[in-house]
């Protein structure tokens, strides 16, 4: 193992580039430090070609599954496969995949172009230098191949250790949160640059954050992970239309959840009728986790609309209320109001500025109605603030 | 020392009032402190001119007395008996147990920063050992040692002993750059297809060399004038610091202090290289 130069990634790279990357296959994976359980029986597959992103809190994991596809770390158990070949008791070395890491891990003592054919020299690739000089035009750097790491911007850094990663061809290209020491405009101008790149290339892409935002504008399938599992995987508008947990509820974007018991079925409508607090909400059916017992009834906040006085309601939309409006912030696009409903705590209301500035002021008394189809229906065991933004954790 | 603050900062306020004493104090420190660093570096460059000007010495039977100026020591630096063979056993038992012990200190200063392993808190404390241990003491222990497993004194005894003593501070030294340097980049290496043996050579070693090399350095200069553990280890094999302890009885030879001379000037010329070397660089990656 030490003198044989390993075979893996350099069979492999052939056949690969006609293939333009590889499904990734994770199952049952578990991975304990001690007692502490990392990840917890994993599960998924990324189709080829994809642009991937797990999205979880710090800890939930979402690094230790990269680094076990990585190969840098072992799974305690489970297997995982690369393009239908298992891979499991490789190391890092032997699979043909990628990293772009968190903090970039640019080798310093080598100049741009050079750390840019580390992957190829090793691999014994053909056209070294050609290959080099692509993989930097790609991320417009071509002119700084001789410099040092040490003299780069952030920014810069960041698009060698793209390049460095890219170059390989690997059958899946790995990223650690690799703009997360960006400033926010040049992570947003990144964003839209790697989403061009892996257009442009068409590898499969796994990317780790814990940017819902990032995770959305980027990625064609969102797993969103919490304690080592995932909560739910889709597409970012599956996710965010019809959460399946409180924690997706409120992890990926804002939620409003109210504690409820279903108290009918209204099966020819498919329509579940809920109690709550003493006012009948209706949930569709199938955008319910369970259609009997104690449920948390959701809506997103810009499907809520604020009812003045005697306004009255559509005919397909739930009412509650009435409260009181204790906040009112003015965004330019829309107007985001905090409505207070004595018993059930606190809504946001998101009202888009069509008619021109706030309409409603603080302390006028409301209803919220919203359209029945966009309700959905959790399991109510959950916390309803589960996943929601804690700003005592936050600091 | 108070005596000279006192009068001076009495005249200041006397001829200047307006001036405020803490600014007099500053004007004092101004002048006190290069005059303080100046008496130190005189303290300790007097013996080393000391050696450098008596190299010159036309010494007869001693050369503790000036006896004229002349250039014939350092034409011939090997003229008096066995100096010159003392130096070039010095010279070999540093670079061998330089080399030794840089390279073994390397891995044990690699090991206990990236391994987690039973006994390496221990190890970390042992390893201070031989460093905190009085010279003395090092070398009778190890005599006893050498004549209880009769073994022969010698090059081999030297070389053993050097490197025991070395190991610590190559330890230390390189520890501090291996802890320094982001595992993130050996995980890089790997994940870029390097096997650990090419991940080793072409990353992680490139970037110990500066502490290695100044492990080496120091490995070096405590191996060429290290006196009490010879003196111990050494039997009839005579190093450099030795042959100018023995022949102080009847005088050094004016050839030992040429050869001492050398040594300093090289030193000397080695520390301004890199210093002009680095200085040079960094100018050079400021300037593009």
């Amino acid at each position: 193992m030490t003198t044989t130069v390993d075979p893996g990634p350099r069979a492999s790279s052939a056949d690969r580039t006609s293939a333009g990357g590889a499904a990734l296959e994770v199952k049952g994976v578990t991975k304990a430090f001690g007692s502490f359980v990392a990840v917890d029986d994993l599960t998924l597959t990324v189709p080829s070609g994809s642009f991937f992103a797990l999205l979880g809190p710090s800890g939930c994991g979402k690094t230790t599954t990269l680094r076990m596809v990585a190969g840098l770390e072992e799974p305690t158990a489970g297997t995982i496969s690369l393009a239908g070949q298992d891979v499991t008791g490789t190391r890092a070395h032997q699979r043909p995949v990628n990293t772009v890491f968190q903090s970039y891990a640019l080798f310093p003592h080598l100049t741009v172009g050079e750390n840019v054919a580390f992957g190829l020299r090793r691999s014994r690739a053909k056209d070294v230098a050609t290959r080099v000089a692509d993989g930097l035009d790609l991320v417009e750097l071509g002119h700084l191949a001789d410099r040092k790491p040490a003299q780069l911007s952030g920014g810069q850094q960041q698009r060698v250790a793209l390049a460095r990663a890219l170059v390989n061809r690997p059958a899946l290209l790995l990223l650690d949160e690799p703009l997360g020491a960006l400033d926010l405009k040049l992570r947003r101008q990144m964003q839209l640059e790697l989403k061009r790149i892996q257009t442009e290339v068409g590898l499969t892409f796994v990317h780790v954050t814990h940017d819902q935002e990032e995770a959305m504008t980027m990625a064609d399938t969102v797993a969103v992970m919490n304690h080592g599992r995932i909560e739910q995987l889709g597409s970012p508008a599956d996710l965010y239309e019809l959460p399946r947990t409180a924690f997706v509820a409120n992890f990926l974007g804002q939620s409003n959840l109210v504690a409820g018991t279903v108290t009918e079925r209204l099966t020819e409508r498919g329509l579940l009728g809920v109690d709550v607090r003493g006012t009948r909400v209706l949930v569709p059916e199938d955008r319910a986790v369970r259609t009997d017992g104690a449920v948390l009834v959701g809506a997103r906040p810009e499907k809520m609309r604020l009812l003045v006085g005697d306004q009255e309601p559509g005919p397909a939309e739930n009412v509650l209320g009435p409260g009181t409006v204790t906040d009112v912030s003015f965004m330019g696009v829309s107007t985001q109001y905090q409505v207070e409903i004595p018993g059930l705590g606190t809504f946001g209301v998101f009202a888009q500025n069509l008619l021109g500035g706030a309409t409603v002021s603080v302390g006028t008394s409301v209803r919220l109605a919203w359209a029945v189809d966009f309700t959905f229906g959790l399991d109510g065991a959950q916390a309803p603030d589960e996943g929601a933004v804690d700003l005592d954790d936050e600091l | 020392m108070t005596a000279v603050l006192d009068r001076a900062g009495e005249s200041t306020s006397a001829h200047a009032p307006v001036r405020t004493p803490r600014r007099a104090r500053r004007r004092l420190g101004d002048v006190i402190v290069p005059v303080f660093a100046a008496l130190a570096f005189v303290y300790l460059l007097v013996p080393v001119a000391y050696t450098v000007v008596f190299s010159f010495n036309d010494a007869g039977k001693t050369n503790l007395v000036w006896q004229g100026f002349t250039l014939e020591n350092w034409q011939n630096p090997c003229g008096a008996p066995q100096v010159c063979e003392a130096f070039a056993n010095s010279l070999q038992v540093g670079v061998v147990s330089t080399i030794i012990a840089t390279a073994l200190g390397t891995l044990v200063a690699i090991a206990l920063v990236r391994f987690r392993f039973r006994g390496r808190a221990t190890t970390n404390l042992l390893i201070f050992l031989p460093m905190s241990t009085p010279e003395v003491v090092l070398g009778a222990a190890l005599l006893a040692q050498f004549l209880t497993l009769r073994v022969p004194l010698g090059f081999g005894t030297v070389v053993a002993a050097h490197v025991l003593f070395c190991i610590s501070f190559v330890v230390v030294t390189v520890k501090a750059r291996v802890a320094g340097l982001d595992p993130a980049l050996e995980e890089a290496a790997a994940d870029l297809y390097a096997s650990p043996w090419q991940a080793f050579w072409r990353v992680t070693f490139p970037l110990l060399v500066p502490g290695i090399a100044a492990a080496a350095l120091l490995a070096f200069s405590l191996s060429f004038d290290d006196f009490i553990v010879t003196s111990f280890t050494s039997g009839s094999y005579t190093t450099f610091p030795k042959f100018v302890y023995v022949s102080a009885t009847r005088g050094i030879p004016p050839q030992a202090n040429v050869i001492s001379s050398f040594m300093f000037v090289l030193a000397l010329v080695i520390v301004v290289l890199v210093q002009v070397l680095g200085y040079a660089r960094s100018k050079r990656l400021g300037a593009r």
